[in-house]
């Protein structure tokens, strides 16, 4: 039995320690925004937060992270109370099929932390490595400008 | 005027009950089509009037109640056989129902591509989402607005003209009102569409025409249920499939045994060189899918075709050849010089960032459902039970929504794949989801394509013949109701035998697509040189040969352009008619700043056009770059598009779709080139197969030609064509060099410029 604090709420999982995180999130936990998008630590589509930093749960195993704080895109807000930047990519339709939104926000909660104000290219700079293969950059960064606007 | 109303029980839904009303006389559109003799399936289709016919997909699926259902609680259920592929079909046709019916977007709910519920509309591709479905929801929702007006005048003793209709609730003029509801809720409207009903004009629409929030965008950014990644039926166990190194790879054995006995695998499937992992948890399926590869031993090929020199491959392949246009240079043109070019491109992947993902179960009445993000749910599930030799009513195919999808991907061979596993391991769901591996190196791509040009210009440079060439492998190779085409049946002990490609022909083509120029030329002669062999797993990828041909077009326009020392607008202006076409290119400049940019060293503008497939979307691309001649490197620095897609539903949705069509066709032209050869597919992650980044993508301008009340003109797949010559043409004008072999990697383009 393993004990995850996940957006805030500690859970018992019965999982391997090196299960990959985002197995244990997506099928333990249910938890629907990581995804898996490489396995690899490619593409981005599987981020999640740990303490602070933004963290691919596809090479990251259950068993090195208990008792570190977990956020994963539901741990922002709901799509009744979503946070500002959830708002953003909602209103600036930052999205054509929207499989690799879930690491654009979540990195992008990352950067606002350590840099509410970003630039254009400082968002491309810290986004460079999340692909989107629809080519919703441009929406993407506008979104999380918009996102940086809001208090 | 009298209405029976007809209370047979017909359906039984999930909890709800549908019965039928005929509605006799209701309407003189509907005194020939509606009766239905007592006791008659209310599926089966009036007698088939000798009319045009109607508009859309209601041609093939005319019953106004396969479309649209008045439910209880105030609801409308509308359901299409289009999916959502990131497209945002789904939101674009809930605005065409809601205007049409007079009601809230929020009463609409949807469900799309079931084969059992849905109307059938074939494949959800070719950019023709709109005209085919847009279209007939339109339709059809006008003819069922129709129908309750009819029906609330008659109930109410009022003539239908004087009444109005406010979010479904009807009102006469004399306070007396009704609803949708109350008229025939749960009732199906059991009468054919006409086709005729009154369109709302463009003055009176409220959803047509504005960008509103994309129905699954709130879910997406918040972590909502709503992939198919994200079910997770009761039971639910994990598969995964074991292929061959190589597509000709053959399995010499197999230690089954040392993996079955590996923690929490449930079975092991082989089924000739088809092999499987059935386990209870996701990484317990990974890690005996890996074991399962260790324990296989293959026999490659000795000889395949190889990356490397697949430009020969393709010339000395055995063809099939066509003329597709062949437009005799008349008398009176004389030709003062002979001008020829050879275009290249290699085969490009869809490269979706969501590996493919299905779910199957084989329930106990035999029936095997299957989840999928398939675009052609009704025709894979065909191929699937021919797989598994059954009659296709036991394969129930239900369309959940995957990561985009750009054309035929893995998505079928992943529903085929979870159906193998959950005949092998009966009662429970199979999920099986692709590795980013497997997507990379399995799924179909876009063909490589060899294009050779000739034109003959006269003294001032015009253009009075055109020849145009051009070689390619298949560009469809979807299952289409035939096993053959699904990957695992082709790996199984009885193998389904695949069969021999066809080319699509007019007017949407396939390898020729966009082949033959929308320019005037006074003599213009099309051939096509098919390939029925492969070279390397292909199929439909956006805008199929349209991509390369349109590159070759516009690269080899721009050449001739340049030759005879006109600007490459006024040029292309000078040689086009159409007057739609010269809008968008008009559009394109005005909107870039065409004729008041500025040359600097190393920097250089580019334009292209076209119309795809010569019917849909019009599109004008200008981009202007910066290349580094001592490295060949390419920066896009902005581009802008111009597009026409008729009469636009959601102006964002539209912009969406060019814009992103324009930075994926930038990827492919500046980066990407599958690479294989006898051991296999050697691209087979994002390293080894780079796409374009955030830091990589310039900004993007869309600028739309909006034509209320013409038909919906597809869009999806507008932007490839253009975008890759634009750039081609902007590197031209940059350092002066013409790359006609894609991609314009950095090490080609310098070697351009220093030959």
């Amino acid at each position: 039995m393993t004990a995850l604090k996940v957006n805030g709420r500690t859970h018992e999982v019965t999982a391997p320690d090196d299960a990959p995180l985002l197995y244990v999130l997506r099928n333990d936990l249910k938890f629907n925004g990581p995804k898996y998008g490489c396995g690899l630590s490619q593409c981005g589509a599987c981020t999640v937060i740990i303490d602070g930093q933004a963290v691919r749960s596809c090479v990251t195993s259950v068993g090195s992270v208990v008792g570190q704080e977990i956020t994963t895109l539901e741990g922002l807000g709901d799509i009744n109370a979503p946070h500002k930047l959830q708002k953003a990519f909602i209103d600036e339709q930052a999205a054509q099929c929207g499989y690799c939104m879930n690491g654009m926000i979540m990195r992008s909660k990352v950067l606002l932390d350590n840099n509410p104000k970003p630039t254009d290219g400082e968002i491309r700079q810290a986004l460079d490595g999340n692909l989107c293969r629809c080519g919703a950059h441009n929406r993407v960064v506008r979104a999380v400008l918009r996102a940086s606007q809001e208090a | 005027m009298t209405i029976k109303t007809n209370r047979r029980e017909l359906l039984k839904g999930a909890g709800s009950l549908v019965l039928a009303f005929e509605i006799p006389g209701a309407g003189e559109a509907f005194a020939q089509t509606a009766p239905a003799a007592p006791g008659a399936a209310p599926a089966a289709p009036a007698a088939a009037p000798a009319a045009p016919p109607l508009p859309g997909s209601l041609r093939n699926n005319p019953k106004v109640g396969s479309w649209l259902k008045i439910e209880a609680e105030g609801r409308v259920h509308l359901l299409v056989g289009k999916v959502e592929l990131g497209q945002g079909i789904l939101t674009a046709v809930s605005q065409l129902c809601a205007d049409e019916l007079e009601i809230d977007m929020k009463r609409l709910r949807i469900t799309s591509g079931d084969t059992r519920l849905v109307p059938n509309e074939g494949t959800t591709a070719g950019s023709f989402s709109m005209p085919d479905c847009g279209t007939a929801v339109r339709a059809v929702s006008a003819d069922a607005r129709k129908i309750l007006l009819d029906l609330a005048a008659q109930k109410l003793g009022v003539e239908a003209d004087k009444l109005t209709i406010n979010d479904g609730t009807i009102r006469a003029p004399d306070g007396k009102q009704t609803s949708y509801w109350e008229l025939v809720t749960g009732q199906e409207f059991a009468v054919d569409a006409t086709g005729k009903a009154p369109l709302k004009p463009a003055s009176a629409r409220k959803y047509v025409g504005k960008s509103v929030i994309r129905l699954d965008i709130p879910p997406k950014a918040t972590g909502g249920q709503i992939w198919i990644q994200d079910l997770r039926p009761a039971g639910m166990v994990h598969g995964r499939v074991v292929r061959p190194p190589q597509y000709d790879a053959k399995l010499l054995s197999v230690d089954a045994a040392s993996v079955e006995k590996l923690p929490g695998v449930l079975k092991v499937v082989r089924d000739g060189r088809f092999l499987g992992v059935i386990a209870e948890r996701e990484e317990q399926a990974i890690n005996a899918a890996a074991a399962l590869r260790r324990a296989s031993k293959w026999e490659l090929p000795k000889e395949a075709p190889s990356s490397d020199t697949i430009n020969d491959w393709l010339l000395a392949q055995k063809t099939k050849d066509v003329v597709i246009k062949d437009q005799a240079k008349p008398a009176t043109a004389t030709s003062a010089g002979t001008i020829e070019a050879t275009f290249k491109r290699p085969f490009v992947m869809h490269a979706s960032i969501g590996p493919s993902t299905a779910i199957g179960t084989l329930g106990d009445d035999g029936t095997m459902t299957v989840q999928t993000h398939s675009q052609s749910v009704f025709e894979t599930g065909a191929a699937i039970a021919q797989m598994l030799g059954v009659d296709k009513a036991k394969v129930h195919m239900q369309h959940v929504q995957g990561s985009a999808c750009y054309g035929h991907n893995g998505a079928d061979d992943a529903a085929a794949d979870a159906a193998l596993l959950a005949r092998a391991y009966p009662g429970k769901p199979v999920r099986i989801q692709w590795s980013r591996n497997d997507e990379h190196k399995w799924e179909p791509y876009n063909s490589a394509m060899l294009i050779k040009t000739k034109a003959e210009v006269d003294a001032k440079g015009d253009i009075v013949n055109w020849q145009f060439d051009l070689w390619s492998t298949a560009h469809g190779t979807r299952p289409g109701n035939n096993a053959g085409n699904l990957l695992p049946a082709r790996h199984l002990e009885k193998p389904f035998a695949m069969p021999v490609p066809v080319n699509g022909g007019p007017p949407n083509y396939s390898a020729d697509r966009n082949a033959i120029a929308l320019y005037d030329f006074p003599g213009h002669k099309v051939t096509t040189h098919f390939i029925e062999t492969f070279a390397a797993r292909v199929s439909s990828t956006r805008g199929l040969g349209a991509y390369s041909n349109v590159f070759a077009i516009e690269s080899f326009i721009d050449e001739l352009a340049a030759r005879a020392k006109a600007d490459p607008l006024e040029f292309r202006l000078r040689h086009l008619k159409d007057e739609r076409g010269r809008a968008v290119l008009q559009k394109a400049a005005e909107a870039f700043g065409w004729s008041k940019w500025e040359k600097k060293a190393g920097r250089g503008r580019g334009i292209a056009f076209a119309r795809y497939k010569n019917l849909a979307a019009f599109t004008a691309i200008a981009l202007e770059v910066e290349v580094n001649p001592s490295t060949g490197k390419i920066r896009v620095l902005r581009a802008v598009a111009a597009n026409d897609s008729g009469d636009v539903v959601s102006p964002d949705g539209v912009k969406n779709q060019i814009e992103g069509g324009l930075i994926q066709s930038l990827s492919w032209t500046l980066k990407e080139g599958v690479r294989y050869d006898a051991s296999g597919v050697r691209s087979e992650d994002w390293t080894s197969y780079p796409i374009l980044t955030f830091t990589e993508v310039p900004p993007v301008e869309v600028v739309l030609i909006d034509r209320p009340g013409t038909p919906f003109l597809g869009t999806g797949e507008a932007s490839q064509g253009p975008t890759s010559a634009a750039l081609a043409n902007a590197v031209f004008d940059a350092v002066g060099v013409r790359v006609r072999e894609l991609p314009l990697t950095p090490a080609r383009v310098k070697a351009a410029i220093s030959a």
